[in-house]
């Protein structure tokens, strides 16, 4: 099924010798000439020696999911070579580095044999040279074996080396070694090759966690506390980078606040205490990290302070798989701390929506009053996606929620006359009216806390108060409803039985697999899950459906446990599709649990 | 504690300060510590401190943790917001909410269990990024609220209400506050209200972080005549003739001379003086070593060193470190904040 423009490349290399840069090149490059390509890291917890592998799918009809197969294996680590042969499919090709020859035990993959330490290391003496050369010879040879366009090329290597401009021809000889040995010694391009093509034109090729950090700063944060996990960390640093260039004043002066703090506790801490404070505050984190901030997320949910948290999952539980994806925290998330929380979840599917969704959650923490945890993983967020170019209307105004200014509370009066009060559900729509501290000489000073308090935020263990509190406070989360994205519906049949629910980084995979059985004659209705609370939308595309699967990449089932409690969707015609290996989904395992339910015969069969 | 509502009205004939704010508009509601409890002495400091200072109320954030002393910021400033956060958080709130605005005043209250035990790393921490802020450590040697439990800064061997004698080392807060860089660390006493006030004074005029270690009697489980936390003791063995200190507001002119070589005078920033009166002239509050050996010293021979034990006579504090803009993060308009669409195009081209 490859061919031109459809293809997977795998390199295997060593964690710490340079490759990543060369990779990234030759994605950049083939996103240039208009192809749609999805890279996909796979790295270890790890800073140099561990194996290390990066897929390349290209696809010319845009299907960016990973797909197991590999056509092309440039196998640059011998720790790996007997499973990097395994991985090739019948009938592939598998480049290494023949300075040392080897016979590789397979009879349909032809070996493409490169003598690349021995070019490189007749070309340049320094063995530093030697050793990261050897990463752009073989982007050389695939450039002649896969027919890459050598200007587009070169524009990557200028782009990744600006600022080390001597470098760019030292880069493009050691691809001209490869290019040229590669033409002289094999017969170029292969069936497998690329052409420019349109798929990817208009789009941008970034990370999730860069487009988070950014959108952070496009909703005007102004503080960040952090505490540096895998694979979180590249968001907050991505916000001091965006930073550092939009938001420092001629005379040098910042217009934000960054602490890397001693734990997540202390992140969470500095964060809520800005959003308390009327700054817009977040933090970001991973899996260890939500359990670390638990108690004050709690803090911030019965004291109604906005906060944003950005959870980039990765494998759990315990310290799990630090550098492999998941997204296992969903109910630890929903449902953070001790006693009765919820928590309002964002579940964004590429970088473009962890930009947007990114600053929709400060409008939503402000407008409620309460944390929003955006629910990104480690395939979003440390990943380069092809996606829609980033978008700003103008005219939107930061919705800054409820906030009372000196002449606001002298006038303050609810309908009943009385004055303002801090928990006071004025507007019933459950959300109070909150103050900063420094406002007013004598009104609006309130003492925020997390023990019970009455509707004045006056300590309190009247048990008849504490529930009405904590009956306003769920109220709350109806309202959310009417803020939050809502999900996106694909009707492909509208009589149709079957239905599908998914969210976030298997968005590519799940499209995939539901246009192969479309093709097939199974046709799939799908609901995709933008954000926690449930919009009616989610309960009503169940009711409309027979059986409706739940992709998820947990083994616990967490979305459908969460549908059956918050949508209340009968289990039994929720059919769990779990993935929990940490690796980004592939299309053709929705595919199998899909057929195997609906057509358990075929299945078998196959 | 006391379970009468305070009055609302005041005696038209309360002195009024320059902001024309009576005592009365510095209090809180009605403590509910136990009577006699030391922290209610710091809070009645805390309330003449900031009377004769003439601060408008609304421009003080208190911030604190949990515990007996966590409880105590409902008990003055009521004009001020608060926030009662979670146990041995309260640094970490504080830094939040001064780097969202520098403006205010921060005045922090913990206790020895939530800043020395659950707290000690973000203690640590808070003091190493110099939080313009004022931490107050109602310092009583024991866990209050649970009834009467070891805290970390019990003294070793000082005994519990049953006789059983602390086996482990105490933190000593102040030791610590020094070598972590804090630029104002003192320790008094709940019962000395002529030495706790100038010096809460002079930690709120501070810019940079000032630590305040006030050993406060817990009357309930920690005030046995044989505790080092007890009233008794603290009074029978409190060094704080070593140094006595004067603060004077930046309004008042300084009007006694002092002999030379028995005092000396240092320069707030807001241009407010502390005057020393140094009755043992080896301590210098400025050389940070002289003061751990003067802690060190005194705590050898089962006496407390109290006063002004160390002060940097200017200090960056975190706005500085993190060049920050003069203006408060929290009120920068949303257009000086969002880069806007043109921008973005920008940053799109270059992803592309």
């Amino acid at each position: 099924m490859s061919g031109i423009n459809d293809f997977v490349v795998k390199f295997a290399t060593v964690n710490g010798s340079g490759s990543a840069s060369a990779n990234g090149i030759f994605a950049k490059t083939l996103f240039r000439m208009g192809i749609p390509v999805s890279p996909k890291n796979i790295f270890p917890s790890n800073i140099q020696g561990l194996p290390t592998w990066y897929e390349v799918r290209v696809s010319e009809a845009g299907y960016l999911a990973r797909r197991d197969g590999i056509d092309l294996m440039v196998a640059m680590n011998p720790q790996t070579f007997k499973e990097d042969l395994a991985e090739v499919v019948p009938g592939g090709w598998l480049l290494y580095d023949s300075t040392l020859p080897r016979l590789w035990p397979r009879e349909d993959v032809t070996i493409l044999g490169v003598p690349i330490a021995e070019m490189c290391a007749a070309k340049w003496q320094d063995t530093r040279q030697r050793q990261l050369f050897k990463n752009m010879v073989y982007v050389g040879a695939l450039s002649a074996l896969l027919d890459i366009d050598m200007d587009v090329l070169k524009g990557a290597v200028a782009d990744q080396l600006k600022g080390k401009e001597k470098l760019v021809a030292a880069n493009m000889d050691a691809v001209g070694l490869g290019r040229d040995y590669a033409l002289k010694n094999f017969n170029c391009p292969l069936p497998i090759h690329l052409r420019h093509a349109e798929g990817a034109k208009g789009k941008i090729l970034v990370s999730g966690n860069d487009a988070a950090g950014l959108g952070a700063l496009y909703a005007g944060a102004t503080v960040c506390a952090w505490y540096p996990i895998t694979p979180s960390t590249s968001l907050a640093e991505a916000f001091e980078r965006h930073a550092k260039r939009l938001r420092v004043t001629k005379d040098g002066r910042r217009l934000f606040g960054i602490v890397q703090a001693e734990d997540e506790l202390a992140a969470i801490g500095v964060a809520i205490g800005g959003g308390w404070n009327g700054a817009r505050a977040f933090t970001a984190t991973s899996g260890p990290g939500i359990s670390l901030m638990s108690e004050f997320l709690g803090l911030a949910y019965f004291a109604e302070v906005p906060v944003v948290l950005f959870n980039i999952q990765r494998g759990g539980p315990s310290t799990g798989m630090p550098t492999r994806t998941q997204q296992s925290d969903i109910l630890s998330c929903a449902y953070a701390s001790h006693g009765d929380t919820k928590h309002v979840l964002l579940f964004p599917a590429n970088p473009t929506e962890c930009f947007s969704m990114g600053a929709q959650a400060f409008d939503l923490a402000e407008r409620l009053q309460t944390p929003v945890i955006v629910m990104s993983d480690l395939d979003i967020g440390m990943n380069d996606w092809v996606t829609e170019p980033f978008a700003w209307n103008d005219a939107h105004v930061h919705d800054r929620g409820k906030v009372l200014d000196a002449e606001q509370l002298e006038k303050f009066k609810d309908v009943r006359g009385r004055d303002w009060g801090r928990y006071q559900d004025v507007d019933e729509d459950a959300i109070p009216y909150r103050t900063l501290p420094g406002t007013h000489p004598t009104k609006g000073a309130f003492f925020t806390r997390g023990t019970s308090h009455d509707e004045n935020a006056r300590y309190t263990e009247d048990g008849v108060i504490h529930a009405r509190v904590l009956d306003r406070i769920r109220r709350k989360f109806d309202t959310a409803q009417n803020f939050v994205p809502k999900p996106e519906v694909t009707i492909r049949d509208k009589s149709g039985k079957t239905g599908l629910i998914y969210f976030g980084a298997t968005t590519p995979a799940v499209r995939e697999a539901l246009d192969a059985l479309e093709r097939d004659g199974v046709k799939v209705n799908a609901l995709r899950i933008k954000a926690f609370p449930f919009t009616r939308d989610v309960a009503s595309f169940c009711a409309m459906h027979e059986r409706v699967f739940v992709v998820e990449q947990n083994r616990d089932a967490q979305m459908r446990s969460l549908l059956m409690t918050e949508a209340e969707v009968p289990g039994a015609k929720l059919i769990p599709a779990l993935n929990y290996d940490g690796m980004p989904l592939t299309a053709a395992f929705v595919q199998g649990v899909v057929l195997k339910q609906l057509q358990p015969a075929k299945a078998a069969a196959e | 504690m006391s379970y009468i509502a305070k009055p609302s009205a005041h005696h038209p004939a309360l002195p009024k300060n320059a902001l024309g704010l009576t005592r009365r508009d510095y209090e809180g509601t009605m403590s509910t510590l136990c009577a006699g409890c030391g922290h209610d002495s710091i809070t009645a400091a805390l309330i003449e401190a900031c009377f004769e200072m003439d601060l408008p109320a609304h421009r003080i954030a208190k911030v604190s943790g949990i515990g007996c002393s966590s409880k105590a910021p409902t008990y003055f400033l009521s004009r001020s917001h608060g926030f009662n956060s979670v146990h041995g958080r309260m640094p970490s709130i504080s830094t939040g909410a001064n780097l969202a605005n520098r403006d205010l005043v921060y005045i922090g209250v913990s206790g020895d269990g939530d800043t020395a035990s659950i707290g000690l790393g973000q203690f640590c921490h808070a003091v190493r990024r110099r939080v313009n802020m004022t931490y107050i450590v109602m310092n009583n040697g024991c866990y209050g609220l649970t009834k009467g439990q070891f805290s970390a800064t019990n003294d070793k061997l000082s005994p519990s209400k049953k006789g059983e004698p602390n086996p482990f080392e105490a933190i000593d807060l102040c030791q610590m506050a020094i070598q972590l860089g804090a630029g104002f660390v003192a320790r008094s006493f709940s019962g000395d209200k002529t030495q706790l006030i100038p010096l809460i004074k002079a930690a709120i005029s501070y810019n940079g972080f000032a630590f305040l270690d006030v050993i406060s009697p817990c009357v309930t489980f920690n005030n046995h005549p044989t505790s080092t936390k007890s009233y008794d003791y603290v009074r029978a063995h409190n060094m704080a003739s070593e140094n006595k200190l004067d603060y004077v507001e930046p309004k008042d002119e300084i009007t006694v001379d002092y002999a030379e070589g028995a005092s000396a005078a240092i320069a707030l920033h807001d241009g407010s003086r502390l005057v020393l009166h140094k009755l043992d002239p080896q301590h210098d509050p400025r050389d940070a070593d002289a003061a751990i050996m003067a802690i060190r010293g005194n705590s050898a021979k089962g006496q407390v060193a109290t006063g002004l034990l160390y002060i940097a006579e200017s200090q960056q504090d975190m706005h500085d470190i993190l060049a920050t803009d003069a203006r408060p993060l929290n009120a920068l308009p949303m257009a000086e904040l969002c880069p806007g669409s043109k921008a973005l195009e920008a940053i799109n081209g270059r992803l592309r």
